[in-house]
């Protein structure tokens, strides 16, 4: 859709459903276009930087919500992504390295009526702040998770990051990076998560497709954004955006449909003798062979081998799209109806007669 | 038989036993029976940091000391004028601490070869004449609590377990205890296995009955109830106290109160209080560690609660950059840290008060948090409203500086009438606060209030005020990302004024000098209070002259404290630590104060802070 022209009521437009995560958060009446949500401030990232074309998403995307902007909340962390919320007219924190998703539990468990979205960066999510994801993760509070991903430490000037393939030369690891790098989807999967999505900063049209997703979903998202950083690690994903080599490379995963890929759908995902995926031409193996996404899938095996279906290193074969969106118990809700029941059983606590307890006496 | 009957203004009792011998559940219900018959009282618990230390062994003693009296008293006694030993180990590792003539109920049963030999004992202490300086009264307490028990269809070991009830039987007798509670409790503990209600009912009144017709106790005590200021009085412990002022603190300010907290001792406790007020707005969340505890509760403050985080020193450690961001930020947010011996692991179970500078300067940059400190069990209750109305008043995190001693001592405390506990109101933004030059109503989420400069409180959800705040120094006013030298100057000051500012809104520092010419000060903060104040009460009572001040607010310090520290010739700064008031005072002001420190894990003794104070008032 055009950046531009969401409805007046997005929410509405798509019915509330659209958006089931989000009943409990008010929504406006006035129509938003992209530029009620950018900020008066001067946005400071490189020239060139994939962050610009995924804030342009964000901005365009959140008007299609419906809701009032009061009542949206960007959390981030620290890293060249975490400087988002500064640019986003709505209440905003900048936090400190690696606990956004803590600091936006605390906030998303106790105001049900917010929309809570984290910012965050490979250093920032699976580094120094990984203990934070993965139970976020875990707990499934509802947030929104936005995981740019560049394989490189940007802020700090070019070291490797957790993400960054094994061998990397960077100012840290002159002869090269020890380190086996983590997969975030895998990582997010293995944390219990109940959405978990890639997507590119350079497609909007995907990206906007899977925020649409991750709003709607009530819980945790995880979303990768694969995001070029053009100074310290530029071209990173360049054969995911490519026109020549793009179609051959990326996996796009659509619910429902038989895995294919190439320019003319070619081919296509397998189970292959061991029971992992592999890929290969439609036309060798028919297309009965092919497997059906499934993201809804209680079992997460097929999203978790479709994770590692990807190169980290050449980016062949990479899945982009949602890999698992399954729906459990959400911990704002559940907090919520904790102290709701309590309440009703108890009724409204009464502080002179909890001091007091059980057991006085009385001194004239 | 008609035993006598002796009057007694004060015991000092020590329950001691092994770790799974239920010392501290026989502590806790000496100690409300006591407490519900009206005397004064002062406990301390004290126990390892195991589970279930290996049975029978030094390191696996527990015990639990209480104090009670006729009169008011302000320290859990310096020495036990009455051992309880359930084992040898427990004779062994209290013996020593026990003045000469002091009463000593042993269980026999215990005293085997292998259990003596297992401590170090290679004859029977209890007949080699080594403990002829005290009054041992040899009572085979498993043995009798057995034979009560015959009739019960429970298993030996449980009929064994039951001893620590026949103990507790016995020594409710010996000082006249009412003994409903006790019964009352038993049978609501083991509610649902009934036979073991009773069982330990039946050892319980075994014990009371043995001391009634036994010729080795001739004399039982009374102790008379004490006459206490007016009003209803419980007994609490320091964490309890604490937790009931949290969620009074959120009733106050009419705010949702948010824990966020990780498990550590001994600050655990609190966070299962809180657990269990949930129909008091109160959520808590047990995080994944120390720091996502502070983080989730500075996320609600944003939000708009009142963002509570418990913990204990190492768990300051962890929490100390996000302390700085609230910091930066200049949301409310309490910081409860539950002290106890350090460094790294330490003394879990044991009470210190050494993190008074870690609170203080433990934060990279220029970043003063105010702090406060209760000085009994019951004050922690009244300390914990107090630093929430610091923090929501001027928007700033506030250390409260409990202890180990304070958190699981207990005291009689006269409950307050809720409806005169402070007023903590906060009033949200609603409404731009900023013209612009071109007549445009903004928000500047750091246009402060003038007289406290704290600033604006805008929770998302509020039309119009959005607004963006963050760790990285931002420009007054506007709060705009801003790195120019000046500004930063300013706000780094503006930051320290705010704190300073806070004197002017706390009582002055109160100093105890009855006669007005002592030359002597002796100055404590925190949980000192109570040995401090008997060692002056021993002092004046052999005629010595000596004042008292007791710092509650720690940063910062009451605005007359150079006044009260000027005017004495010597001033002493006794401590659970190496000095780190002394050292803060001696910056501050100029006054050579004498550091009197002490780090055993335990609480000073009435007697040696009398010592001391006495060496210095002959000094001058």
């Amino acid at each position: 859709m055009s950046e531009a022209t969401a409805s007046a009521n997005g929410a509405g437009a798509n019915g509330r459903s659209g958006f089931p995560s989000l009943t409990l958060v008010p929504k406006t009446d006035e129509k938003q276009t992209m530029k009620d949500f950018k900020s008066d401030q001067e946005v400071r990232w490189c020239p060139g930087c994939g962050d610009y074309a995924i804030l342009a998403a964000v901005q365009g995307f959140l008007p299609e919500l419906g809701l009032r902007k009061e009542n949206i909340v960007f959390v981030s962390g620290i890293g060249c992504s975490s400087r988002f919320p500064y640019y986003m007219n709505t209440y905003g924190m900048h936090s400190i390295h690696g606990r956004a998703p803590a600091i936006a539990t605390g906030l998303a468990s106790s105001r049900q009526d917010l929309s809570v979205w984290v910012v965050t960066g490979d250093g920032d999510a699976l580094s120094i702040g990984g203990n934070h994801l993965i139970h976020a993760l875990r707990r499934n509070v509802n947030l929104k998770i936005l995981l740019f991903n560049n394989r490189i430490y940007g802020l700090t000037k070019g070291q490797y990051s957790p993400t960054s393939e094994s061998g990397k030369i960077t100012k840290s690891t002159p002869l090269g990076s020890l380190d086996h790098p983590f997969n975030p989807i895998s990582v997010a999967i293995g944390a219990e998560a109940t959405f978990v999505a890639r997507t590119i900063d350079s497609d909007r049209k995907h990206l906007t497709s899977v925020l649409r997703e991750a709003a709607a979903h009530p819980g945790t998202a995880l979303v990768e954004i694969y995001q070029n950083c053009n100074i310290f690690n530029d071209g990173a994903f360049d054969q995911l955006k490519d026109p020549d080599t793009r179609d051959d490379v990326t996996i796009r995963l659509e619910h429902g449909q038989p895995i294919t890929f190439g320019k003319d759908g070619q081919f296509g995902v397998i189970r292959g003798a061991s029971g992992s995926l592999d890929v290969a031409e439609v036309a060798k193996v028919g297309t009965d062979a092919l497997v059906v996404h499934d993201a809804h899938a209680e079992n997460p095996e097929l999203a978790f081998a479709l994770s590692r279906l990807g190169d980290l290193t050449s980016n062949f074969h990479t899945p982009i799209g949602v890999f698992r969106n399954v729906e459990r118990p959400v911990y704002d809700t559940l907090m919520a109806e904790q102290l709701a029941t309590d309440t009703a059983n108890r009724g409204a606590g009464d502080l002179a007669s909890l001091i007091s307890g059980n057991d006085t006496w009385t001194i004239a | 038989m008609t035993k006598q009957v002796k009057q007694i203004d004060r015991v000092v009792i020590r329950f001691a036993g092994d770790s799974g011998d239920g010392m501290q559940l026989t502590g806790d219900r000496f100690t409300s029976e006591t407490a519900s018959f009206g005397n004064d009282l002062s406990t301390l618990p004290n126990f390892p940091a195991e589970i279930r230390a290996p049975a029978g062994t030094l390191p696996g003693v527990s015990s639990f000391q209480l104090h009670f009296a006729d009169h008011d008293i302000l320290t859990p006694g310096d020495a036990p004028t009455v051992l309880v030993a359930m084992n040898p180990a427990a004779l062994k590792a209290n013996i020593r601490d026990l003045p000469r003539g002091a009463e000593i109920i042993v269980n026999t049963d215990e005293f085997s070869k292998r259990a003596m030999a297992k401590v170090g004992y290679a004859t029977n202490p209890l007949e080699d004449g080594s403990l002829d300086a005290y009054n041992i009264h040899a009572v085979p307490l498993t043995t009798l609590t057995v034979d009560a028990l015959a009739e019960f269809d429970i298993s030996k070991k449980d009929a064994e377990r039951a001893k620590n009830m026949f103990a507790l039987g016995l020594l409710s007798w010996l000082y006249h205890r009412p003994t409903e509670s006790t019964i009352a409790f038993l049978k609501k503990k083991f509610a649902k296995l009934p036979v073991i209600a009773e069982a330990n009912v039946a050892a319980f009144k075994a014990g009371w009955n043995f001391g009634e017709t036994t010729e080795g106790f001739a004399v039982s005590y009374e102790v008379a109830p004490a006459k206490l200021p007016a009003g209803t009085y419980r007994n609490i412990t320091g964490n309890l106290a604490l937790s009931y002022g949290l969620v009074a603190a959120g009733q106050r300010a009419e705010l949702p109160v948010y824990l966020g907290s990780y498990p550590i001792t001994p600050a655990s406790d609190i966070l299962h209080e809180l657990a269990k007020h949930k129909n008091f707005n109160v959520r808590t969340f047990q995080a994944e560690d120390e720091i996502a505890g502070i983080g989730a509760a500075l996320g609600a403050a944003f939000g708009g609660a009142l963002g509570v985080t418990t913990t204990s020193g190492p768990g300051v450690a962890l929490k100390s950059e996000a302390i700085g961001l609230a910091v930066s930020l200049e949301l409310p947010l309490l910081i409860v840290d539950v002290q106890r011996g350090g460094p790294s692991t330490g003394l879990p179970t044991k009470t210190e008060q050494s993190d008074l500078l870690q609170a203080m300067f433990g934060r990279n940059g220029e970043a003063p948090v105010p702090i406060v400190a209760p000085r009994t069990a019951g004050d922690c209750f009244d300390a914990a409203i107090e630093a929430a109305r610091i923090a929501l008043k001027y928007r700033t995190p506030v250390f409260l500086l409990s202890d180990g001693y304070l958190a699981n001592g207990s005291e009689p405390w006269r409950i307050p009438n809720v409806d005169e506990l402070p007023d903590l109101r906060v009033e949200f933004a609603t409404e731009p606060n900023h013209e612009t030059e071109d007549g445009t109503k903004v928000f500047w989420p750091y246009k402060r209030d003038p007289e406290t400069l704290a600033r604006p409180w805008a929770v998302p959800g509020t039309p119009g005020l959005e607004h963006r705040i963050g760790g990285i120094e931002k420009a007054d006013g506007t709060g705009a990302i801003n790195y120019e030298p000046a500004n930063h100057d300013f706000m780094v000051r503006t930051r320290q004024a705010k704190v300073d500012g806070i004197a002017k809104d706390i009582p002055a520092l109160e100093v105890d000098d009855p006669t007005g010419d002592a030359k002597v000060l002796v100055v404590g903060w925190g949980s000192t209070y109570g040995p401090i104040a008997a060692g002056v009460r021993r002092v004046r009572s052999q005629g010595g002259k000596v004042a008292q001040a007791h710092f509650r607010h720690l940063n910062p310090f009451p605005a007359n404290t150079e006044e009260v520290l000027k005017k004495y010739d010597k001033v002493i700064v006794p401590e659970m630590n190496l000095g780190q008031l002394a050292m803060l005072l001696r910056a501050r002001y100029l006054v050579d104060a004498i550091s009197y420190n002490q780090v055993r894990g335990l609480p000073f003794k009435a007697e040696e802070l009398a010592h001391v104070i006495q060496g210095v008032i002959e000094d001058v």
